[in-house]
């Protein structure tokens, strides 16, 4: 229990000591804000302007699990598909690694124009960002199956397709979830990255275009303000999609 | 119930796994198949559970036909259970993968249960149960359906040797209870000699029949202090030690 207590300690410790330090040479050595603000600059800069931040978070935060409901959704029918025909899997995967090493900053630009709504545009670029991972988890999970297990179903005479349900799918969902996981970050920073790409031109209104917004005025507390709460809302959906997946598997009694 | 001729098998790659293999299995016989790791015992219970087809030879089945789904019941080396789902549903799982399942497979699964000493675990998690525990879901998973003929690949060569003993006691006395063919593979000389009426020794690579010798040893957990039992080990011992010094013979 006390070993537990230190562990979830530890890290918001760490924390506090990197702020006071930081926070301590920006006073001892009397360092402008505009070059690097202390925690107290980026606060006060928070506060000046909180519902301001803070809608920008909604919008990019909205745009992140657009996005990442897009990727679960089409990483799983991609799978599912490919666990059901080899034609399928020998069609989809050399696409889906295309997907994977292209780079998004390369191709928002030409998504943004084709696509015209520029929310439904960030969500496109978002959920190319984010789609890898959880489709390459959930391949892997329905491929990942005991060779005796299909043995057994053979045996009793199970179709593909109740194998698909009974024993793939279910084998599948812990790696789902890991992928799921992974693709919640990368769905901010897909976000992120697109309405960087957007620029005034996108949604106008997201946290990446705060923080463009900021730079151009110098306003470089803002900025950090606004960068504090990507790495917020980042933390913040990667324990969240942990702490589902964790109750998700405790209720299968794994 | 089955007659096997002159099977052969061969890997992908062109190992021969299995040459000449010509068995007959009565219906309820207890058969084990005793051999050094890599002779082909397991192929063989592949090959007569329909998992794999010969290369040559023949299985012939009383009846001309091949038992339908559910006639045969196979429990592997690992208990290869599905993690998320209960004790109850496991050993139900059977009645889940072919249709029509029977109106009271919901008391087959208990009696199934029941029957191997877990009437009281239907809603555990496998994860929640030993690894003795877990092998008798496993061997109730296989009873459930009432096979005609019950295929074991070393079921209890990952237990310890207290939970070993217990569990060959309780798979004598199921078999003489449900009646069904059991062929069980091993490559334990006690356990071959303890379990089976009917000991069929192979051969090292590619799996011949070497040798059958029959046990006739009375009933009873006892039995493994009968001095017959003694006896049998040491023939099976000495044949098996026969069996691989011809063999290395031949391979020389």
């Amino acid at each position: 229990m006390t070993q537990v207590r230190l562990d979830r300690a530890a890290p918001v410790a760490l924390g506090v000591v990197v702020l006071a330090a930081w926070q301590g040479l920006v006073w001892a050595f009397q360092v402008p804000d505009y070059l690097l603000p202390g925690p107290v600059a980026i606060l006060g800069a928070f506060f000046a302007a909180p519902r301001l931040l803070l809608g920008s978070l909604v919008s990019t935060l909205a745009v992140t699990f657009a996005a990442l409901l897009a990727a679960a959704l089409l990483g799983v029918a991609m799978a599912l598909l490919m666990a059901l025909s080899r034609i399928a899997r020998a069609a989809i995967q050399p696409w889906a690694v295309v997907l994977q090493v292209t780079p998004i900053v390369a191709i928002a630009p030409l998504i943004i124009v084709l696509v015209g709504n520029p929310f439904i545009s960030l969500v496109v670029c978002a959920t190319i960002v984010a789609f890898f991972p959880v489709f390459a988890n959930t391949v892997t999970g329905l491929e990942a199956v005991p060779p005796e297990l299909l043995d057994l179903f053979r045996l009793h005479g199970a179709g593909r397709g109740r194998t698909l349900l009974l024993l793939r799918i279910p084998a599948a969902v812990p790696y789902f979830l890991s992928g799921l996981r992974i693709s919640g970050g990368l769905a901010l920073v897909g976000a992120v990255v697109a309405e960087f790409v957007a620029g005034s031109g996108g949604f106008a209104s997201g946290l990446a275009y705060r923080i463009l917004e900021a730079g151009y005025r110098l306003e470089i507390p803002r900025m950090f303000a606004a960068l504090v709460l990507l790495a917020v809302a980042g933390i913040g959906i990667n324990m969240g999609l942990g702490a589902f997946a964790g109750f998700a598997l405790r209720r299968r009694g794994e | 119930m089955l007659r096997l001729d002159r099977i052969g098998r061969r890997f992908p790659g062109g190992v021969e796994a299995l040459a000449g293999i010509s068995l007959d299995l009565a219906s309820g016989d207890f058969v084990a198949l005793l051999g050094p790791s890599g002779c082909g015992k397991s192929t063989l219970l592949r090959l007569i559970a329909g998992l794999d087809p010969p290369d040559s030879g023949a299985l012939a089945w009383a009846g001309g036909r091949p038992p339908a789904p559910g006639e045969i019941g196979f429990v592997f080396q690992d208990p290869t259970l599905l993690p998320w789902a209960s004790a109850a549903a496991n050993v139900g799982l059977p009645f889940r993968l072919h249709d029509p399942a029977p109106a009271d497979a919901a008391a087959l699964v208990d009696a199934a249960l029941a029957r191997v000493g877990l009437a009281g675990f239907a809603n555990a998690r496998p994860r929640q149960l030993s690894g003795g525990m877990r092998m008798r879901v496993s061997i109730a998973r296989a009873l459930v359906t009432r096979p005609r003929l019950l295929l074991m690949d070393e079921p209890f060569a990952a237990l310890d040797e207290f939970t070993r003993h217990r569990l060959q006691e309780d798979l004598r006395a199921l078999w003489r209870e449900a009646g069904c063919t059991i062929v069980f593979v091993t490559h334990s000389v006690y356990e071959a000699c303890f379990l089976a009426r009917r000991i069929v020794l192979m051969t090292p690579r590619p799996g011949r029949i070497a040798r059958e010798i029959t046990a006739d040893l009375p009933e009873g957990p006892a039995r493994r202090l009968d001095p017959a039992y003694a006896t049998l080990v040491a023939t099976v011992s000495g044949a098996m030690t026969e069996v691989l010094r011809d063999a290395g013979e031949t391979a020389g």
